[in-house]
């Protein structure tokens, strides 16, 4: 059936089926976006980094506190190839790029590639185990508190306000007091051991349940009047089972999307969690890098953050094919 | 006192336009339910200028006097948020670390709103290519989460105060740009605008008069929930030791300097933590309510 005729079965009466592209030409147009979109961060590195004051022959040979001689510097420009016009250089950028070679980091003249692979592994744990986390909170936050009544549903909203505006690094601090030193229940720092793994990603999985469920309420609360809620109820569905079965699944679809957008903010804090609990990972390399001025290091991790966000996002489109059945009855339909 | 007028001088327009009848009745409790909360954070908010503009009001001691017979004391009457490790009172130096911390803070916001303003505008008026292009540069600018892009400017230009504004503010301006762009969309279609290029009026003057001042009435907002949001990342940066230096009395600086003595002395962290975020609690709430009164104004 050709995509423009109405369908009976989709109730042409009410509404035209939505004209859908067919699934893989949507897939490989987003794929062609977001090679474009990671394209064009890298040249936005590039054009930073070639706007930073400091000379780079300097940062190489250990800073101005390490006094290089003229000849060393010569040497040093030559080496890299620093002294080649801009054009070259962005070309071998970003074919290097594409290549996966990130360049040699001027202070561990090490590839950076090695540097970030080495510490990538703890901090992609972190990141995921904490969005899951805070889906664990905010779900049963929501179906607990509401719609439930006033009290409860400020109660809710209140904790959940708290949490959003905290910023990490103070709750991480807290968590680390209570939890570490004063009861004593965690390890204080340290390692990659699962029972080290629950505070760190407790700190970033709070703020983010406290954003989700915000927004989550807000649709819950929207969906508990919605049709598809009404009409289960008249099949005499329990209220407990209109919230949990039709009007949570409907609540989550903002919240997965945002889930995709919130992964930059989560990286941010995970940035600051690991520096708070000392947790090896991409934190720390960060942060030493970015107070060495190492910007080979710091233009390979942003763009490695710059990769996961955008996959990370393709993918959520993928998830929410799968959580809202109404969009896949609209994609068989085209 | 000063600061018990100013919640008074916004609370008290709402139960007085709120009348009793039945709807009104409906609104005012909504109203009335939050007040405290407002009241509260307006409250806040005015000790944290007065503190920013003279600190000395609020407290006699000097935030850099050093004064080692009390190093590390917890909090008493003499020192209500104890002592750090010169031996001197963390609570002075919360109120004098307002000036810095709400300076950072608004600075940021300037320079992030004021950049996000030229972006959105042009991107609202320049026409599908200039929106085009910008919409581009957003979405490449929304791949590189705040912080990172902000490390990432420091990592350029080096630490320091100026640069952590800059940092902090360019990081926050793509958000803002794209709230502004559809602004300026919206009210480029409005009837006031057609109308006033229908009596002839220069396009200069259809912008000066009619575009901007509307697009941007919800700047009051974004600008209140705003400075929350800087101070928060800008005492992030200071935190990981690439802003304000050390013993300067900033809320991030200081947390970072607490944190080496967290196992002892919990009260180097909390004070300043709980510092940055009442001020945030305090900015949203004042922020979520002034966005209430103006959609009830426009709309």
């Amino acid at each position: 059936m050709s995509s423009a005729t109405p369908s009976i079965t989709h109730g042409g009466a009410l509404e035209a089926p939505p004209r859908r592209r067919l699934p893989w030409q949507t897939a490989v147009k987003r794929v062609l976006g977001a090679i474009v979109v990671l394209w064009a961060a890298a040249t936005l590195c590039f054009v930073l980094q070639e706007l930073s004051p400091g000379d780079p022959a300097i940062a190489i040979l250990g800073g101005s506190g390490a006094r290089p001689t003229e000849q060393q510097l010569e040497q040093t420009n030559e080496r890299y190839g620093l002294n080649d016009p801009v054009l070259e250089r962005y070309g071998r950028f970003i074919s290097n790029l594409a290549t996966g070679d990130l360049g040699t980091s001027y202070q561990y003249k090490q590839p950076v590639t090695t540097l970030i692979s080495e510490q990538v592994g703890p901090t992609l744990v972190l990141i995921f185990v904490s969005t899951a986390l805070a889906w664990v909170i905010a779900v049963p936050l929501t179906l607990l508190t509401a719609g439930r009544g006033r009290a409860r549903s400020s109660f809710g909203s209140g904790l959940e306000a708290f949490f959003a505006g905290v910023p990490p690094y103070w709750l991480g601090l807290v968590l680390l007091v209570v939890f570490a030193f004063e009861l004593g229940w965690f390890p204080v720092t340290g390692g990659t051991s699962p029972d080290a793994l629950l505070l760190p990603a407790l700190t970033l999985a709070l703020p983010l349940a406290g954003f989700l469920g915000q927004v989550t309420r807000d649709e819950f609360d929207r969906g508990l009047k919605q049709p598809f809620a009404i009409s289960a109820r008249t099949r005499g569905a329990s209220e407990n089972e209109v919230r949990r079965r039709h009007v949570l699944r409907h609540a989550m679809l903002p919240g997965i999307t945002l889930t995709g957008w919130a992964i930059g903010a989560t990286i941010s804090g995970a940035v600051l969690v690991e520096i708070i609990y000392a947790r090896p990972g991409l934190g720390q390399v960060l942060v030493n890098a970015v107070s060495n001025q190492d910007l080979p290091v710091v233009v390979g991790v942003t763009m490695l953050v710059a990769l996961i966000y955008v996959v990370v996002n393709l993918l959520v489109d993928l998830l929410y094919v799968i959580v809202d059945p109404r969009l896949r009855t609209a994609g068989r339909a085209a | 006192m000063s600061t018990a007028i100013d919640p008074n001088a916004i609370g008290a327009p709402l139960p007085g336009g709120a009348p009793a009848s039945a709807a009104g009745s409906r609104l005012s409790a909504r109203v009335r339910g939050v007040r405290p909360a407002v009241a509260l954070s307006v409250l806040f908010l005015a000790l944290i200028v007065i503190a920013a503009i003279v600190p000395s009001l609020l407290t006699k001691g000097d935030p850099l006097g050093v004064n080692l017979a009390h190093s590390l004391q917890s909090p008493s009457l003499e020192f209500p948020f104890g002592t750090d490790q010169s031996g001197r009172s963390v609570y002075t130096r919360v109120i004098y670390g307002a000036r810095e911390s709400v300076l950072i803070g608004l600075g940021a916001t300037a320079v992030g709103l004021g950049l996000a303003a030229l972006l959105g505008v042009a991107a609202g008026l320049g026409g599908k290519v200039v929106d085009g292009g910008i919409n581009r540069l957003l979405e490449v600018l929304f791949s590189f989460p705040g912080l990172l892009l902000a490390l990432f400017l420091v990592a350029v230009f080096g630490s320091g105060v100026s640069t952590q504004i800059i940092a902090v503010g360019i990081a926050s301006a793509p958000g803002y740009a794209r709230m502004i762009r559809g602004q300026v969309l919206q009210v480029k279609g409005a009837d006031y605008v057609i109308a006033s290029k229908a009596l002839g009026h220069p396009p200069s003057r259809t912008l000066f008069k009619n575009i901007l001042p509307n697009a941007f009435r919800p700047l009051v907002v974004l600008a209140t929930l705003g400075v929350g949001q800087s101070i928060v990342w800008a005492s992030a940066l200071s935190f990981l030791g690439l802003g304000v230096a050390p013993p300067a009395p900033e809320w991030g600086a200081m947390l970072d300097a607490g944190k080496d003595y967290i196992q002892t002395a919990w009260w180097l962290t909390l004070f300043p933590g709980a510092a940055i975020v009442a001020f945030t609690l305090a900015a949203s709430c004042l922020g979520r309510y002034l966005q209430r009164r103006i959609e009830g104004e426009t709309y």
